[in-house]
């Protein structure tokens, strides 16, 4: 593996009530995070190769994880999002191409499908920044249910020569959504849209 | 007695491979278990709390058995513990002091009568509150490599009527622990100290 991983970290949050409301079933969503070395850091370097080979091993790795965390098999997931946060000795163009050219084949390959494009954030920051991972459904971005975010934190990452790199993955939307709009029974999954 | 009613669970497992120095061959694991709870005290002062610890007790044992499952499954890979509580800004401190029991002897039970007092700490709060949970080894509070915290909290918890309770427990050292005291192959394990 190219990427130096100094830490790896899982998250799952099940929600089972809302404004004193049942919801069931509880509503899941997982983010796998890893922490790695930038090879880039303190230096402007042309070529981003690099750090897009690490993208398309996290890619793997990170879903697995998220996805073992729900203890779910991959194609029963619903949604999913994917952040990075760079350390101050690095530049957020490091986080895209961690995230864009390569990652998704992967993530793609683990959850079965996955014909929506899978949303993003990224952003720089020191020790303890909040990740807000955005998150639509994987077959048809327009289901309004699945429109959400997860909010990852590590407290002493990244440091500035490292970068962290976040997945998130559900079983399900919103808690008790109900604002209408495309639901998923009615997706066609031709476009990754509808 | 009042009903425990969870609104959310949070899972979170961190793999801890470096920090700097050689590669660990055995990674150190660090898993919490967050549950956000109504608090049935919420807005007034109650006299008579203590029958609310025996209502936790099974909420206790679940999450003890979550963590051990996280880490592997087997309670004896556990080495370190700790636990912690978060009380809404509509409760008192002392509602966060009905975790203490519960909490406590869930882990020591799983674990199979653990000796070392668990470390723990608390704190009145509001939605994204951190709280830095002190930990210890389960069998010697003085085993100096095994002395951490794990730092802990929910985007949307707890609310002002709400508890969060927290339990830890980590597999093992720091990942780079070298500054001496009681070595874990050291404990006489009489007296939960040395």
């Amino acid at each position: 593996m190219k990427a130096k991983i100094r830490k790896i970290v899982t998250f799952v949050e099940e929600t089972s009530t809302e404004m004193g409301r049942k919801v069931d079933p509880p509503t899941r969503r997982a983010a796998a995070v890893a922490v790695i070395e930038n090879p880039y850091a303190g230096q402007y370097v042309e070529d981003l190769s690099e750090l897009m080979t690490i993208g398309e091993e996290l890619g793997e790795l990170l879903t697995q994880r998220a996805v073992a965390a729900l203890g779910i098999a991959g194609p029963s997931a619903e949604s999913y999002g994917k952040a990075a946060a760079v350390g101050e000795n690095g530049e957020l163009e490091h986080a895209a191409a961690i995230l864009h050219p390569k990652l998704g084949t992967p993530v793609r390959r683990v959850l079965g499908k996955g014909a929506a494009l899978i949303p993003s954030s990224k952003k720089r920051g020191g020790l303890g920044v909040v990740l807000d991972i955005p998150l639509g459904h994987k077959d048809a971005a327009f289901v309004r249910s699945h429109f959400d975010g997860m909010e990852v934190r590590i407290s002493d990452a990244p440091r500035a020569n490292e970068i962290m790199v976040a997945i998130a993955v559900t079983d399900s939307g919103r808690p008790l959504p109900r604002v209408g709009g495309l639901s998923k029974d009615q997706i066609k999954g031709e476009d990754g849209l509808r | 007695m009042p009903e425990v009613q969870i609104r959310k669970r949070l899972l979170l497992v961190e793999e801890i491979f470096h920090e700097g120095g050689p590669v660990a061959d055995k990674p150190q694991r660090r898993a919490a278990a967050l549950a956000v709870i109504w608090n049935p005290y919420a807005g007034r002062y109650v006299e008579k709390i203590e029958d609310f610890m025996d209502d936790l007790k099974p909420l206790g044992l679940e999450m003890a058995w979550s963590l051990v499952a996280v880490l592997g499954g087997d309670p004896k890979a556990v080495e370190g513990y700790g636990k912690g509580a978060i009380v809404g800004s509509a409760g008192e401190l002392e509602h966060g002091a009905l975790w203490h029991v519960p909490g406590g002897y869930a882990m020591r039970d799983v674990l199979g009568g653990a000796k070392a007092i668990v470390a723990s700490t608390k704190k009145v709060g509001g939605p994204g509150t951190r709280l830095d949970i002190p930990i210890t080894h389960i069998n010697a509070s003085y085993v100096r490599s095994h002395f951490d915290a794990m730092e802990v909290g929910i985007t949307d918890a707890p609310r002002a009527d709400e508890l969060l309770l927290a339990l830890v427990m980590t597999t093992g050292a720091r990942v780079h622990a070298r500054v001496g005291g009681l070595k874990a192959s050291e404990i006489k394990g009489e007296d939960g100290l040395r």
